[in-house]
């Protein structure tokens, strides 16, 4: 198996309320996963702590392991920093910087981690056009990031995610702030990235599920923490789910 | 196809502003009627009629032609347009008494002499202020490198790191906001003139000057940096940034024409100080180009010795002071203005 992202009996918790319960999934290289479910069920959370935002949180806390090409992320010693770099993210509200211009948002990866640039031009061009905004910006770099409509802000901030060269793109709800158009432009860019990374999309589209995602998790909260109830091949999911809940779900009965 | 131009039709047009109009005549001829018929006169007493008459005749106008909401509504707007010219008169009308009395004694050379050899009774066109001058460039310019940084990080440890002793530096922080200008003269007189033995110098005010300027960036920088959206930091982080390389690169930049307003109104702030200077600089009337020890002026200091020294030329010069000073602290603030709008860039 090629190397990708191994969760492992994750249980998170906010205070004394566990929010995500033994959650145990595999991502694996060149894939889309696409975390489903109704709201507060622990997606999110499960997601932060695949790359370690979750600690951000003052009252956090959490069990399991995250391993990543066979070594847990959370194991002490570890450069959060160098997980970080390896696992990016993508908001669900698009934050370019705002005292940065629009090649500056793209390498600003690279200068906060203090890496080296060795070619500007190559990396604009490259991961620009990998998150689909090339053609739109190519003449105007030195513009603010704030001066691009909310879809070309997402997409400057998955090209932002890109500079860094991660193993692992996690995205958050990427498309809940866009119009169908920009939506429809981010998932054929999540199309193309995942021949070359793992992905792994939270998302309330099931439609949006259905069209990028290999795999589908189906997580559910029932007051208690949040549970994985299924997860197999999006097509299964989407058509035989084995889960009374998971078919009602998908078929939009509930959530 | 209907040609359209385009129109406001939300504006008021002369038809629905003649009831107001009429008000406004209504009141100004009421409020004569109460000067002359009541006890009330002079133009005290037409502010006050003014004042009551205009809400009494708007809430009537308004409740007559529509309803009470209207009438309240209209009675509010009222006040706050009149809170709001209380507000600017008092400014405006010091600086047209400054200007006013302050024009007259500029002169081109007081910007170039001092007040070592011209006496308090000497024409207004002899001496000058320039070391006074030199002086509260001197004092401004150290205080703001003492102080900044310390304000600054102060504002960063409370909404950055938001530390275990947050709590405890927030409220001391706004307790030393408190603290009388005199004190923070008298503390570094005790400190580091009588017990550390050194002169008076304009370090020592800028010491003090400091103490009551750290406050007012720590604080004013603080709500800056609560504004700038927390997704911002996450996504720093997110891209496997420290927390250093985040605020140094993200936050700061983000918060620039913010932390400058903070700069600038700590110095609005200490700018015209009087009470620490008298402890710590000790004042004098020449030109004293050495900041780290001897006695020298500042304009505060300036104005004050002008106006205790009670001559008709020495009281002019004070004006020009107030002029000269007044100026300086608006220049400032137009800097920050103009630097702070710019796009910040790191």
């Amino acid at each position: 198996m090629a190397t990708g992202l191994e969760a492992k009996n994750i249980h998170a918790w906010f205070g004394k309320k566990h929010a995500v319960s033994d959650i145990s999934l595999d991502f694996n290289h060149g894939t889309v996963t696409a975390l489903i479910g109704p709201s507060g069920c622990g997606k999110s959370t499960f997601l932060r702590i695949l790359n370690r935002m979750h600690e951000f949180i003052p009252t956090a806390a959490m069990a399991g392991e995250v391993l990543m090409d066979g070594s847990d992320i959370y194991q002490s010693g570890v450069d959060v920093t160098k997980i970080r770099l390896q696992i990016g993210m993508v908001f669900q509200k698009p934050n370019p910087f705002p005292s940065m211009t629009i090649a500056e948002n793209v390498l600003s990866g690279l200068k906060l981690a203090q890496l080296k640039i060795d070619n500007r031009d190559e990396i604009l061009e490259s991961c620009l056009r990998r998150a689909g905004l090339w053609d739109e910006v190519k003449d105007r770099l030195d513009e603010y990031g704030g001066s691009l409509s909310g879809g070309q802000q997402q997409r400057l901030c998955i090209a932002r995610s890109l500079a860094v060269k991660p193993k692992v793109l996690l995205m958050d709800e990427p498309c809940s702030a866009l119009d169908p158009g920009s939506t429809l432009r981010i998932e054929e860019t999540i199309r193309e990235l995942a021949q070359s990374m793992t992905i792994v999309i939270v998302t309330h589209n099931m439609q949006q599920a259905a069209r990028v995602s290999d795999y589908t998790a189906f997580f559910l909260s029932d007051g208690g923490p949040g549970e994985l109830v299924e997860t197999s091949d999006t097509k299964t999911i989407f058509s035989v789910p084995k889960d009374k809940r998971t078919e009602d779900y998908v078929t939009g009965r509930f959530g | 196809m209907t040609i359209a131009s385009p129109k406001h039709p939300w504006r008021p047009t002369g038809k629905t502003l003649l009831p107001d109009f009429l008000g406004i005549l209504l009141t100004i001829f009421i409020s004569f009627g109460i000067i002359k018929l009541t006890p009330l006169s002079g133009k005290l007493g037409f502010a006050v009629s003014l004042v009551l008459t205009s809400l009494v005749v708007s809430g009537a106008i308004n409740y007559f032609r529509r309803d009470r909401k209207a009438a309240f509504n209209a009675v509010t707007s009222v006040l706050i347009y009149i809170t709001g010219t209380f507000l600017i008169v008092p400014v405006i009308s010091i600086l047209i008494e400054i200007i006013v009395k302050g024009a007259p004694g500029l002169t081109w050379t007081m910007f170039l002499n001092d007040m070592s050899v011209t006496s308090a009774d000497a024409p207004a066109n002899e001496g000058g202020l320039l070391h006074a001058i030199i002086g509260t460039g001197y004092l401004i310019f150290f205080s703001s490198v003492l102080s900044v940084p310390v304000g600054i990080l102060t504002a960063l440890y409370l909404t950055e790191i938001k530390g275990r002793f947050a709590g405890i530096v927030r409220f001391f922080v706004q307790a030393m906001s408190g603290v009388p200008s005199i004190v923070a003269g008298l503390f570094i007189y005790a400190v580091w003139m009588i017990q550390l033995g050194n002169q008076y110098s304009n370090i020592a005010g800028a010491a003090s000057l400091a103490i009551l300027m750290i406050p007012t960036v720590a604080r004013t920088a603080e709500e800056v940096l609560k504004l700038i959206p927390p997704d911002l930091r996450e996504a720093g982080l997110a891209l496997g940034a420290t927390q250093w390389r985040t605020v140094a690169m993200i936050v700061i930049p983000a918060a620039r024409s913010g932390l400058i307003t903070a700069t600038i109104l700590g110095i609005a702030r200490v700018a015209g100080e009087t009470a620490p200077l008298l402890l710590t600089v000790g004042g004098a009337d020449a030109v004293n180009l050495n900041p780290f020890n001897g006695n020298s002026s500042a304009l505060p200091y300036y104005i004050w010795k002008a106006f205790a020294m009670g001559t008709d030329q020495s009281i002019a010069r004070a004006w020009a002071g107030i002029f000269v000073l007044m100026a300086l602290v608006m220049t400032f603030f137009t800097l920050a203005r103009v630097f702070g709008n710019r796009r910040g860039r790191a």
